[in-house]
């Protein structure tokens, strides 16, 4: 399957151009475009923001692959992030990474088989003055627990 | 001591993001004083102020500025470090949703004064509320012809830039942040030459952290001599303060430097939590040398005080840690991170810091030797000063200060062939 940018995302690729004297500058901005509109980033979109960029192919991917936040792998649609740094793990986080296992049926790392669910745990969110939190997709919850967990899960088709 | 709030004086007030409200408070009057200033007028005030760096480095901000090259035919960047992301710290993110215009006035008077017409906003990925806010209100502000071109009538053209970092700690070192604005993986270079002389696109560059561009339109409106009057002579100012872990209120306070550390703690952080005793405090983000209690009752909130204790004030992260704290699992947890973030790039520490991380969990679950414990002090010996930026010594400090201040704890773990500490051995669950 092809990858290219819907008339709108390319004018936001077109107007992102104009605010860096290089070409390669907007690579990263560029990847946001592409996983917003995609859910993530294949192989295929690499090469399309390749060709975009006047860039090779191997400078995208290890870009791509450097960075957690790029998704190399379609995700749930809820990636649900787990701080499991120390000012949340002094606060329970480990714990409550065990329960959203148990809640969800996954394991650290999996997507639910509906799709419903990704599963990740990440570091520091500078959010410790809230520990313990979570991050799902764009959105931070803070001052959780187990019980708050459950309720924020459900609350999500 | 006087005190009055500069960072934290505008976050009571309702809808204290907007632009309205800023203004209402005197927003971008600093802005306009400027603006009838020579520049180099706005660069000595700063210097005379003596803000250090508040993005964990504590360099002089104002003599930062005077390493750029005079006369050089090249655009001048200023790049605004928002990609804050040390253990503990939450200062820069709350100041960028609650007043966000405060680091934007402080961002164009700035630019005006060291001569930047484009300016990058470099901010962490994961930080979207505060993208969010950040970019309605420099949308606000181009509207109000504080940004773009002429700003407010002066001949003053700037462009204003918000790039999205996508998850990397490295990427808030400052020449890591430029080859990511730059469009690559965040690698720190090679020192010298420094970004003055060659940063961002081969330009001259400013790298400066959001808490410390929040504070120049203060200083430029209240006058170095005010901004001095607070804090110590070599500290001067009010700083934020991020305090987490065993408290009944972490959260962000804004104090004068120079008070005792055990006031921010007790009196504005509400003490340990349910009435424990304290046993240690990572003072300035978990990169920073740990301070026992002792060391803690003598500590000032001030970068000599720190310096004297063989730590450092970093970024203002202060976390707490209670007497039941196992320390082997807290340091684990810490070493944990600096595996997972290490660029790669350096021997040392690509190969260290996970070398340290497996042999820590090992000990903490009751699996190491006496051995063990030497060998971890070895590895940090190694990993510091050999690298090409300082991450490899970030890791190193807390392993070397954790041993020896709470060696004890260490050789327990290897004796009893576990954690003496119940319900703390969930380190294998979150590391797969």
């Amino acid at each position: 399957m092809s990858v290219a940018f819907t008339p709108e995302n390319k004018a936001a690729f077109d107007a992102l151009l104009t605010r860096y004297p290089t070409k390669a500058a907007a690579l990263l901005p560029t990847l946001w475009l592409v996983q917003r509109q995609e859910g993530w980033i294949s192989e295929e979109a690499m090469e399309y923001v390749a060709g975009l960029l006047d860039l090779a192919p191997v400078k995208v991917y290890s870009v791509v692959s450097f960075y957690t936040m790029y998704y190399t792998r379609p995700m749930g649609r809820h990636v649900i992030q787990i701080c499991r740094n120390l000012s949340c793990s002094l606060l329970g986080a480990r714990e409550l990474i065990r329960h959203v296992e148990e809640r969800t049926g996954i394991a650290v790392g999996e997507t639910t088989a509906d799709g419903r669910f990704s599963l990740l745990t990440v570091e520091c969110l500078g959010a410790c003055g809230n520990a313990p939190m979570m991050q799902v997709n764009d959105d931070y919850h803070v001052d959780l627990s187990p019980a708050r967990v459950d309720e924020i899960l459900a609350s999500m088709a | 001591m006087t005190f009055q709030p500069i960072l934290t004086r505008n976050y009571a007030r309702r809808d204290s993001h907007r632009l309205a409200t800023y203004e209402a408070g005197g927003g971008y009057g600093a802005l306009r004083k400027a603006l009838a200033r020579k520049p180099e007028e706005i660069v000595e005030e700063v210097k005379s102020s003596g803000l250090r760096g508040r993005g964990g480095a504590g360099f002089p901000t104002g003599m930062k500025w005077g390493f750029l090259p005079k006369g050089l035919d090249k655009p001048v960047y200023l790049c605004v470090n928002a990609d804050e992301s040390e253990p503990g710290t939450f200062k820069d993110r709350e100041i960028m949703e609650r007043d966000p215009h405060m680091m934007i006035e402080g961002t164009i008077i700035s630019s005006y004064a060291i001569g930047c017409r484009h300016a990058y906003v470099y901010i962490r990925g994961e930080f979207w509320a505060a993208f969010v806010r950040l970019r309605d209100a420099l949308d606000e502000a181009y509207r109000a012809g504080y940004v773009g071109k002429n700003v407010l009538g002066s001949g003053f053209d700037l462009e204003i830039t918000i790039h999205r970092g996508a998850g990397a700690y490295i990427c808030g070192e400052e020449t890591a942040l430029l080859e990511s604005l730059e469009g690559k993986k965040g690698q720190p270079r090679l020192k010298p030459p420094f970004p003055a002389m060659v940063g961002l696109f081969g330009c001259p560059t400013i790298v400066n952290n959001v808490e410390t561009l929040a504070v120049v339109p203060w200083v430029v409106d209240h006058g170095a001599a005010a901004y001095r009057a607070m804090g110590t002579e070599k500290s001067p100012g009010t700083k934020l303060f991020s305090v987490s872990g065993h408290v009944e209120r972490p959260g962000n306070y804004e104090v004068p430097l120079g008070i005792p550390m055990m006031e921010l703690i007790e009196k504005h952080a509400g003490g340990v939590r349910g009435g424990k005793k304290l046993k240690a405090v990572i003072p300035g983000g978990s990169s920073t040398p740990v301070l026992n209690a002792e060391e803690c009752a003598r500590a000032t909130l001030d970068y000599e005080s720190f310096a004297s204790l063989g730590t450092f004030l970093g970024s203002g992260g202060v976390i707490v840690l209670d007497e039941d704290t196992c320390m082997v699992w807290a340091l684990s947890i810490i070493e944990d991170f600096y595996a997972h973030e290490s660029c790669g790039q350096c021997t040392p520490c690509r190969e260290g810091t996970g070398w340290v991380a497996r042999v820590l969990r090992d000990l903490e679950a009751g699996r190491g030797t006496m051995a063990d414990i030497d060998l971890l002090l070895s590895l940090g010996k190694n990993m510091m000063g050999n690298t090409i930026c300082v991450f490899s010594d970030a890791a190193a400090m807390p392993l070397e200060s954790f041993i020896k201040k709470f060696r004890g704890e260490f050789e327990e773990h290897v004796t009893r062939g576990g954690c003496p500490h119940a319900g703390r051995s969930f380190l294998e669950l979150a590391t797969r």
